[in-house]
């Protein structure tokens, strides 16, 4: 093969790579909206407290130690200890579901009945007081998380398409990121677990029940606050997997919260109420932007218009998103919109 | 004196139909009036200006123009920042290559073409709605700052990419540029708040506005009392996005003098303003005057407190800022999803029947 053609499998590979990380966001979206019709801006910020709160615990740091020390004029920073990341990992999630419960409680059962809009507006609210309280108990430094996942280069991927190549032309191999591939597992390993979940289980079989018409499970004796809180809980462990593989690749930091926005398009790309959509929009928005980044960078490009542009990433998903929507409003795997009056 | 209609008696139709139909508050709204033209303009100094009423007055315009859009007319829009940035690059363009026009036409203008890519972006709304149309004005917010910030010659090719206002005049006396006196922006800039809030509040009371809360209310119905949905919803981001350029312009050019795209005009700023509509009132132009006064006022008063008075470090009141901000955002929704607009007429309303109120 030539090394141009090896060159465009490289970007691709890697773009389906990326557009893994962003379902992985996308997913929590699609479970809440299904299961409550709530659009659940917060997301993303959930991921980034959930990693936040894993590394504070790992890592032993004081909750508030900030706020304290400005408050007492104390200087306390870590507990001094190193906790297994397993165990951390499990408090992490019990953080999780207490938010999940919290949620429900404040915010949630008070806004019942409210237009799809309020509710949307609401959880843009909760999305700020989550990264000011995140920032606030374990301070919005850059922090480095390390659960034991394996990164780096993957030479099994190097390797094979060293073997396609000339071996004349100088090839290098192709880069992946092993953390791209494991990534990659997990969201599958979550993928079907999540589908087991809801198709074998007694609970995923309320929430199913929910999710179709709320009226009817309530009457035939699901409690709606139950499966909420456990849908934010479920919810609430997707966002801390996205955090732990976003976390390792690019540090714990604010921006971590942006990937929300990114998981917006490959929901509307998806459909809202899908989950392999989710799955299968985060793939074409991922692949599409690396490639269309490719394309107006390459020589070719800039020959042939005279444009030199770049950067295009910022806004491809969304422009894409936009472009899909005008012809299929619904998304590729969504419920089709009926409209009464 | 009583604040009620009773002895204020109606003798014409255009009396009957008057914004204010209390006495009371009809000479409020000119005492507000007379203090803001007469009063301030003798008072301001540059920190005033500067951290106080320059940005109540930009902020008041753009939220004036989101209000329009998603208060009004319930078309969620996330793209405030995008058109601001729209504006601000269209004054900086014309200020430059016409150095003769008028500053204060140069904001309209600026407006105008703001309207056109308003208009262009609010295509989509006739085949999606709700949070789809949130997502898809997005994708104004990511592609106009990425465009501004890759093109060489919306910044006229500067080595910085960074775009500066030159000094411009009205009847002599400066408004843009570094030399220009506190009293002279702030008075360029209420006369253009002053007049757009007016065409905004009639508008909303005349026959347009009426058809945007029509859509707003239930847009399946609207249509088949005879409300055109793509007119309706065009003129409603026409003028938005109208508002939202002549802020971002005035922004640009009188309050900032100097602007780098991304950090000016980022999402941070569509959330912002929308924060403003919704503290003060989704579908009221005074809660867009409330909602701005608060959030300009709000970190003030933080950073002075929690700064200047305990001494906490700036980053730890910025947090606390968020905080607070998300919190009353959720407590504002639940409690009163009418915002402070809402409580003004509540207000209102108990003094209408005070001191006897059985």
């Amino acid at each position: 093969m030539s090394i141009e053609a090896l060159n465009l499998i490289e970007v691709l590979i890697n773009g389906l790579m990326a557009g893994v990380m962003y379902a992985l966001v996308a997913l929590g979206f699609v479970l809440i909206f299904k299961s409550s019709g709530i659009f659940n801006y917060a997301q993303g910020v959930m991921a980034l407290f959930a990693a936040m709160t894993l590394v504070g615990l790992q890592t032993g740091q004081v909750p508030f130690a900030h706020l304290l020390n400005a408050i007492t004029g104390m200087h306390v920073t870590h507990f001094g200890w190193n906790m297994p990341s397993g165990l951390a990992i499990l408090l992490t999630l019990g953080v999780m579901v207490g938010l999940a419960f919290l949620v429900e409680r404040l915010v949630l059962k008070h806004l019942v009945n409210q237009e799809p809009i309020i509710l949307f507006m609401a959880t843009i609210g909760l999305a700020f007081f989550l990264e000011g309280f995140g920032d606030l108990m374990w301070t919005a430094e850059i922090k480095q998380l390390d659960v034991g996942l394996p990164g780096g280069l993957s030479e099994w991927f190097e390797g094979a398409s060293m073997a396609l190549a000339d071996p004349e032309a100088g090839y290098w191999g192709m880069y992946v990121d092993k953390l791209d591939v494991t990534a990659a597992v997990v969201a599958a390993l979550l993928v079907i677990s999540l589908t087991l979940f809801s198709q074998y289980t007694r609970a995923g079989r309320a929430l199913r029940a929910v999710a179709d018409d709320h009226q009817a499970a309530l009457s035939v004796g699901i409690s709606l606050r139950f499966i909420w809180v456990m849908v934010w809980s479920i919810a609430g462990l997707v966002a801390l997997v996205a955090g732990i593989m976003w976390g390792s690749k690019t540090g714990v930091q604010t921006s971590l919260s942006l990937i929300a926005l990114k998981a917006l398009p490959v929901l509307m790309l998806g459909g809202f109420t899908s989950i392999p959509g989710a799955i299968v929009g985060g793939l074409i928005i991922g692949a599409g932007e690396k490639l269309f980044e490719y394309f107006v960078t390459s020589d070719a490009f800039h020959g042939l218009t005279g444009f030199n542009i770049d950067a295009t990433e910022n806004w491809f998903a969304y422009v894409l998103a936009l472009l899909f929507l005008v012809f299929r409003p619904q998304g590729l795997f969504g419920d089709r919109i009926i409209e009464r009056v | 004196m009583f604040y009620r209609e009773a002895g204020d008696f109606k003798t014409s139709y255009s009396d009957d139909g008057q914004t204010f139909p209390i006495a009371f508050d009809r000479w409020r709204y000119y005492a507000v009036m007379a203090v803001a033209f007469l009063v301030i303009p003798f008072l301001i100094n540059d920190y005033w200006e500067k951290s106080i009423l320059m940005p109540f007055l930009v902020w008041s315009t753009v939220a004036i123009g989101l209000n329009i859009l998603t208060g009004y007319c319930g078309q969620l829009s996330l793209g405030t920042g995008g058109f601001m940035a729209v504006g601000a690059y269209a004054s900086y363009k014309l200020m430059t290559a016409f150095p003769e026009l008028n500053i204060f036409f140069v904001v309209l203008l600026s407006g105008g073409i703001t309207a056109l890519v308003g208009v262009l972006f609010g295509l989509p709304s006739m085949r999606i709605k709700g949070f789809y149309l949130a997502v898809a004005t997005l994708a104004a917010q990511f592609f106009l700052v990425w465009l501004f910030n890759k093109v060489p010659w919306f910044y006229n090719y500067s080595a910085s990419g960074q775009i500066t206002a030159p000094e411009r005049s009205v009847f002599g006396i400066l408004v843009t540029g570094p030399n220009a006196a506190p009293w002279a922006t702030y008075l360029f800039a209420l006369v253009i708040l002053t007049g757009l809030a007016w065409v905004a509040r009639n508008l909303t009371r005349g026959r347009v506005g009426r058809s945007w809360m029509a859509i707003r209310d239930m847009d399946i119905a609207a249509e088949i009392i005879g409300v055109n949905p793509l007119a309706t919803k065009l003129s409603a981001f026409a003028v938005s996005s109208f508002y939202i350029g002549v802020g971002g312009a005035l922004f640009f050019s009188v309050y900032l003098g100097a602007a780098e795209v991304g950090e000016a005009f980022g999402i941070d700023k569509s959330f912002l303003v929308l924060f403003m509509i919704i503290i003060g009132g989704l579908g009221s132009i005074f809660g867009s005057f409330a909602g701005a006064a608060f959030m300009v006022l709000l970190p003030v008063l933080l950073k002075n407190v929690l700064v200047g008075g305990l001494g906490w470090p700036t980053d730890l009141a910025a947090h606390l800022q968020m905080l607070i901000v998300g919190g009353l955002i959720v407590l504002f929704l639940i409690l009163e999803p009418h915002g402070l607009a809402q409580l003004w007429r509540i207000a209102k309303e108990k003094l209408r029947l005070w001191p006897f109120p059985h």
